[in-house]
């Protein structure tokens, strides 16, 4: 009994019909955070005496690198927990979190070279932590594309979760690899500012900003995991009701396809 | 116990003789890694600049990155004639895991495909201008690393096996996961020629291969289990 | 005969077996007891889920809902001693054009172990022995398929799941296959095969997957 609960965690109505009471309080607060934390830094943090404004981009691209490294583990572990206990939303997750993944990666790249341009002279630099999350982005889009071009929705599923659990095995070691790679042909003109002690008039909104991230992450993912629940269960009776009209749900189910 | 064993002895060798004796029978197929290798590293100095300084500077990483698109080239094949023949239901079925029979083929692929092109390496690296003391580092980094390549891309094979065109697919998903193999065997030959010990880079790929093969059968065998029953 | 043979006689029950394919059930509830002896054909129409049960009854695939067993034990939890009691024939014959058809019948039966030295004897049966050592690519689809029905005499399993054994086949190698499975059964055997073949065995059953068709309310995953 002591199980219930985990259960029905696997079940996509308890989840759809628990958000929808949390999405109500749970929506507005991370607007909120996020909100202030990005005008708190972008705005009313201090200069930084040797990158000028140009820093203030770390605070919408650290927390996107942070959490697209998050987001790996929670797919594959999300992928995991549906391979080994056989349930249907971990999948969905595990679905819902690759696309966001991704887009967090992309979020990381096109912040990072911006920020590369005033500072580096360069759009692109093979620098290892460029390069990993490339790779990183890489290892997304393979997941991304392996559930689109699988027949079987099941199937796909699992598929995914398999490649997903290697890749939490190799992740660590592209990134060792990548390091390594780095310090035996690190450019002498580059030189990072180090783990240089930060200001705490910088660090509590940068703070703020990966908290914020944290939950706009976590809400993605909930809203991305009601639609592919919604998807998924178009043709089940507590979908139907809930859309109203019988016909509603093949309408949604023809998007997958579309 | 011992009876068991037996059996799974028999199972494999049954498969591993007949996936020889199949490659041994399509001669021909088995060259086309090796042309590949020879025809892209042929290529290489008409399309930079054949000074021997500069190929000697590229030669490492140059080979190692063709002889892993060699190794790639006929990867998607590795299950498909099995999966259209039925041959592979009846690994599945068969009284040894399928992880051994998995283990099995891809030992046929490796050594028909990754020893072979890591045998031709030192020839193509004199092409190259590879300078002296390369040789040996560049034959033993291909031949370990070949064999985890070997073991990472059998499992984009087996989650791509039901596609129709899973070739690209299959190239999405095992790059990204190549690239720590490409990076320790490029620069164990580069260290070399630079005359430092390459001997940490060979025990890297070493445990590679170690983490690749407790890893890799049995993700295999459930990535078969589960692309080829739909 | 066999040593592997197990000692109590071979049961296959098929418990509450409910497969589903994309979302759509195809048969449910299905309830079924093959005691030793037992030769079933499986009967349907195109779709109606015939090779998914058999697919299910192998363990390739695990039934939505219900169980397999083997000797009273779920074939899951037994994987090992029932894939050395199953012998399964697909319904395409696994069998390497670039292989001679000795070569092709040997693979298969040490893949599955079963007796090699009647190697020869089962080709004879199969009136493949003059072929012995010709490449199958030159084969025709019936000879093709008879390579592989060589595993029914080499086999010492006494459990057979055969998909579509009979495509192909001449009417005397129907007759002989007929004899053979009934051989089969009669010595404690016990036997499932699809066939779109009206066979002439005595004691066979059939088993009409209309009869465990989805009701039409029930099924909310149709269409």
């Amino acid at each position: 009994m002591a199980w219930q609960w985990f259960h029905r965690l696997g079940s996509p109505r308890w989840f759809y019909e628990k958000t929808s009471r949390w999405l109500v309080w749970f929506a507005p607060l991370t607007i909120a955070l996020l909100l202030i934390g990005l005008i708190w830094g972008l705005a009313f943090a201090p200069i930084d005496a040797k990158q000028g404004n140009s820093y203030r981009i770390i605070f919408i691209h650290m927390p996107a690198a942070v959490l697209s490294l998050v987001g790996y583990y929670i797919m594959a572990i999300a992928g995991g927990v549906g391979l080994i206990w056989r349930m249907k939303l971990p999948f969905m997750v595990m679905q819902a979190a690759a696309p966001i993944g991704a887009a967090l990666t992309i979020l990381t790249l096109a912040t990072g070279s911006l920020w590369g341009y005033p500072t580096w002279g360069t759009f692109w630099e093979w620098d290892a932590r460029n390069i990993f999350m490339l790779v990183l982005l890489f290892l997304y889009l393979g997941i991304v594309v392996l559930g689109k071009v699988y027949p079987v929705r099941d199937a796909a599923d699992k598929a995914c979760a398999i490649l997903a659990l290697v890749g939490t095995v190799n992740v660590p070691i592209i990134y060792k690899s990548v390091d390594w790679w780095y310090s035996l042909h690190q450019p002498a003109s580059i030189k990072f500012t180090g783990a240089s002690s930060i200001h705490p008039s910088m660090l509590y909104p940068l703070l703020l900003c990966i908290v914020a991230y944290y939950c706009f992450y976590t809400l993605s993912l909930i809203l991305y995991t009601r639609r592919e629940v919604l998807v998924r269960e178009a043709r089940t009776q507590w979908v139907g009701e809930l859309v109203g009209a019988p016909n509603n749900g093949d309408k949604s189910g023809g998007e997958r396809h579309a | 116990m011992d009876d068991q064993r037996g059996d799974n002895w028999s199972g494999v060798s049954a498969v591993f003789s007949r996936d020889l004796r199949l490659m041994w029978r399509h001669r021909s197929d088995l060259a086309n890694p090796l042309i590949f290798f020879l025809i892209a590293i042929t290529l290489l100095p008409l399309g930079v600049d054949p000074s021997r300084q500069l190929l000697g500077s590229i030669a490492p990483g140059m080979l190692w990155i063709m002889a892993l698109l060699a190794t790639l080239l006929s990867m998607d094949l590795l299950f498909r004639g099995d999966y259209d023949d039925g041959s592979l239901a009846q690994f599945q079925l068969a009284p040894q895991p399928l992880y051994l029979t998995v283990l099995a083929k891809v030992a046929v692929y490796w050594l028909t495909t990754g020893l072979p092109l890591a045998l031709m390496a030192p020839l193509l690296a004199v092409m190259l201008a590879l300078p002296e003391g390369g040789y040996i580092p560049l034959t033993l980094s291909l031949t370990l690393g070949t064999a985890v390549m070997s073991l990472i891309g059998a499992l984009g094979a087996a989650l791509t096996v039901c596609l129709r065109s899973g070739g690209l697919v299959l190239t999405l998903i095992v790059m990204p996961l190549y690239l720590p193999v490409l990076i320790i065997g490029a620069n164990c030959v580069s260290s070399a020629v630079a005359g430092f010990d390459y001997s940490r880079e060979l025990a890297l790929l070493g445990a590679g291969l170690a983490l690749a093969l407790i890893v890799m059968p049995p993700a295999i065998a459930g990535a078969l289990r589960i692309s080829s029953n739909q | 005969m066999p040593a592997r043979q197990p000692t109590e006689p071979p049961r296959l029950t098929l418990d509450n077996v409910t497969c589903e394919r994309d979302d759509r059930v195809l048969f449910c509830n299905l309830q079924y007891n093959c005691q030793a002896g037992t030769l079933l054909q499986v009967v349907g129409f195109n779709g109606a889920g015939k090779t998914t049960l058999l697919h299910a009854l192998t363990g390739l695939i695990a039934p939505a809902e219900g169980q397999i067993l083997w000797q009273q034990t779920p074939i899951a939890n037994s994987a090992r001693a029932f894939r050395q009691a199953l012998l399964y024939l697909g319904h395409q014959a696994p069998v390497k054009a670039h292989l001679t058809v000795a070569e092709n019948a040997l693979w298969l039966a040490r893949l599955q172990g079963a007796s090699v030295e009647r190697l020869d004897w089962a080709l004879e049966q199969v009136d493949m022995l003059a072929y012995r050592d010709i490449t199958c690519h030159s084969l025709s689809a019936g000879q093709r398929r008879r390579v592989a029905l060589a595993q029914l005499y080499m086999s010492q399993a006494p459990l057979w799941v055969l998909d579509e054994p009979f495509t192909a086949i001449d009417k005397e190698g129907v007759a002989k296959l007929e004899a053979l499975l009934e051989r089969h059964c009669a010595h404690g055997g016990i036997a499932v095969l699809t066939s779109h073949q009206a066979l002439r065995v005595a004691g066979m059953q059939t088993l009409n997957l209309a009869d465990f068709q989805p009701q039409a309310g029930a099924s909310y995953a149709y269409g």
